[in-house]
């Protein structure tokens, strides 16, 4: 906010960038984005319920408890009679950060052991989301005439399972490290710091994609929606979509071009980066060519996907940017990237999990989000995510590295944190709009009907909440918009596929 | 890694115009497959790339015994546990039950092994867990790996039991089948293992 402030320490600035980024990966985004497919996959293909309830159910738990671990590490982190704690290694939790020597207590271990809990909990749900779009879909609805979300979800949840687990494995190794004095990352043995963060990235990109493509999905609904016209380049959407899955698997040491790999590296790396701006473009142009000639209705839903649409471009481009080896070795560590990610999972992630709410509140509760509300927040947080996050790209050109708690003035950085911390502010206010939005139409909100965005899909079939079985009757299709068929029996699209 | 997800069935209006997908138990235990194989798959890496790095002894090639019988009977039980499916399938109680015993017991014979194995490593050679980072990279490894089929005999002990009440009928043939692919996992992943442990790294 201003030079030499030190509102927090440096300790408690470590402990709380490292609880912000766990919290918001691991507690915030997977939890939010894998319920939003629990609930709306099986209304979308006319299932009654996920394949295995049982599962689901210990998956939810195993999130749970792993989010509990994790916040309990501010009472017992030190033991329960020592101070209160948490863990302060970062999200990314770097080999000797982790060591016994230099994370002595507990803290490191409810780290560890939450995200590892959490993370069995997310290979459940994902398997359980395979075995239902795979194996619960309604008659008629054969792989190609899927909703685009279900096939979306599909593609997240088959790269969960081999993204999340690299994870699971190098947090068991390190647990090994710590308890049964082994050595897989203890440098004085042999060891190596740089193999974790080669496993830790393993997983942590994928994970950006994990996250991402529920994100594509939501777009994928809502765009057609309100520009009232069919998603444009159905096949091409899908294979896309599996194609990002596929080389996000092997782009991870783009996190690590400054620890000074070889150059046949680096160059793999900065190819394959780069190949995943390919198909990511080609989803962007398909939204684009979706709404190109439609009636749009700039509905909050369409509001919020119209700002992803601009700010995921942004965020795409200055990730293809730093995939240039040597533009990343000069940026690298600062402000530059802490913009460019949160260009990604706030400008992209957070505004479509927005969208999805004000679309499907009304399915959900039985009653409308108010536009006008709803338009204030969109405002609100467009402003604000637009004064806190583009000038943290000047600060990190100008050199601002990242993680420090406080700055030395007359570095020309002044203004510019300024600027942040009111985004920041005006952010928070348009937060409690969108949470005064929720709690007052759960009572007061029109009452919304079975289909009030006069949708093409199967969950705007049931009734507003639908009922705990789903479809009184399981539902029978022939094209890719059931509901367009049914409205419209004089010229299906069932005619055209 | 190049598995990106389970081998995806289409599912057609048969000829009886009958609604069919695939079942939803053997995907889920393709999909469990997926994921596991992911993270034997680092353990596996971490083995390789620490091989030959300790700083100290012993060394594989100093105390490591190339299992063979006990990697036998591993092997031998995904043959018996496929016919004792068979059998259920054709309903003939008795030769299920005798070949799901064998199985359990061609499996409790591999764990033996692997106790002994253990056994001798740390009380005549002295080699732990913490002891360099080939007692670090083999215990973790073949660990996880015992793990798994510790895991899987419980889960055939349980279907024992329950035979041995009477409550396993030929109706129950897709269940066994899915716990049978679990079974088949688990002596695949002991294949890698034992080429990566016994083979390479000796």
């Amino acid at each position: 906010m201003y030079p030499h402030n030190d509102f927090v320490s440096p300790q408690v600035f470590n402990r709380m960038f490292t609880m912000h980024g766990t919290t918001m990966i691991f507690f915030f985004a997977m939890p939010i984005l894998f319920g939003f497919g629990n609930y709306l996959v099986p209304l979308m293909i006319g299932a009654r319920d996920m394949a295995f309830p049982r599962l689901n159910a210990f998956s939810f738990w195993l999130s749970a408890l792993g989010g509990f671990l994790l916040y309990f590490s501010f009472l017992g982190g030190s033991g329960l009679y020592g101070a209160g704690s948490a863990p302060d290694v970062g999200w990314w939790a770097y080999a000797p950060l982790t060591a016994r020597a230099f994370s002595p207590g507990s803290s490191t271990d409810y780290w560890t052991i939450a995200v590892l809990v959490s993370g069995f909990g997310s290979i459940g749900t994902a398997v359980n989301l395979i075995a239902t779009i795979l194996c619960m879909r309604c008659p008629g609805m054969t792989l190609g005439r899927m909703p685009l979300l279900s096939w979306l979800y599909l593609t997240m949840s088959g790269l969960a399972l081999i993204g999340i687990t690299p994870l699971s494995a190098a947090q068991l190794m390190l647990l090994v490290d710590r308890y049964l004095g082994g050595h897989f990352f203890d440098t004085q043995a042999g060891g190596s710091a740089t193999l974790w963060m080669h496993f830790f990235w393993i997983f942590g990109h994928p994970e950006v994609y994990i996250l991402v493509i529920p994100a594509f999905a939501f777009m994928s609904e809502i765009i057609p929606v309100f520009s009232r016209k069919p998603i444009f380049g159905y096949p091409v959407m899908v294979a896309a979509t599996v194609c990002i899955a596929f080389v996000s698997m092997s782009v991870w040491a783009h996190h690590m071009f400054t620890i000074g790999m070889n150059s046949y590296a680096n160059s793999f790396f900065a190819i394959t980066t780069m190949a995943v701006g390919v198909p990511t473009g080609i989803k962007i142009f398909n939204w684009l060519g979706t709404m190109w000639g439609g009636r749009i209705q700039f509905k909050t839903p369409m509001l919020f996907a119209i700002a992803f649409l601009f700010q995921f471009l942004i965020a795409g481009l200055t990730g293809i940017i730093q995939a240039a080896v040597p533009f990343d070795w000069q940026l690298s560590l600062s402000y530059f990237v802490v913009a460019h990610f949160h260009y990604v999972i706030v400008g992209g992630i957070l505004f479509a999990i927005f969208a999805a709410f004000y679309y499907w509140y009304p399915k959900v509760t039985g009653r409308m989000l108010s536009e006008r509300l709803g338009t204030l927040h969109f405002w609100l947080f467009v402003i604000g995510f637009h004064l806190t996050f583009d000038p943290m790209h000047f600060a990190g050109l100008l050199g601002m590295p990242r993680r420090i708690y406080t700055f030395e003035p007359g570095r020309g950085w002044d203004a510019i944190n300024l600027i942040v911390s009111i985004g920041a502010f005006i952010q928070a206010v348009g937060i409690l709009v969108f949470v005064a939005n929720l709690i007052l139409s759960y009572w007061k909100g029109a009452r919304a009907g079975n289909d009030p965005w006069d949708a093409w899909t199967l969950e705007w079939l049931t009734s507003s909440p639908p009922p705990a079985y789903n479809f009184a009757s399981i539902p029978t299709i022939a094209s890719r918009r059931p509901l367009w068929d049914l409205k419209h029996p004089e010229d299906p699209d069932s005619r055209y596929e | 890694m190049s598995t990106f997800a389970p081998p995806i069935v289409e599912p057609t209006f048969d000829t009886a115009g009958v609604w069919s997908l695939p079942s939803r138990g053997k995907v889920g235990m393709a999909s469990l497959i997926v994921a596991e194989s992911a993270i034997f798959t680092i353990f596996v890496v971490a083995y390789l790339y620490y091989l030959g790095k300790s700083l100290s002894g012993p060394t594989p090639r100093e105390v490591l015994e190339v299992p063979i019988f006990y990697t036998f009977c591993l092997l031998s039980s995904s043959l018996t546990i496929h016919y004792a499916g068979k059998s259920l399938e054709r309903d003939k109680k008795r030769a299920f039950l005798g070949l799901w015993l064998l199985t359990i017991v061609l499996g409790g014979l591999f764990m033996f092994g692997t106790a002994r194995e253990w056994y001798r490593l740390i009380y005549e050679h002295g080699l732990t867990i913490a002891t360099n980072l080939f007692g670090t990279t083999y215990y973790s490894l073949v660990g996880l790996h015992a793990f798994h089929v510790t895991a899987g005999l419980i889960m055939l002990s349980i279907v024992l039991a329950f035979s041995l009440a009477g409550r396993v009928t030929p109706r129950h043939f897709g269940r066994i089948d899915v716990l049978a692919l679990y079974w088949h996992f688990v002596d695949a992943v002991w294949v890698v293992v034992f080429t990566v442990v016994y083979v390479i790294g000796r």
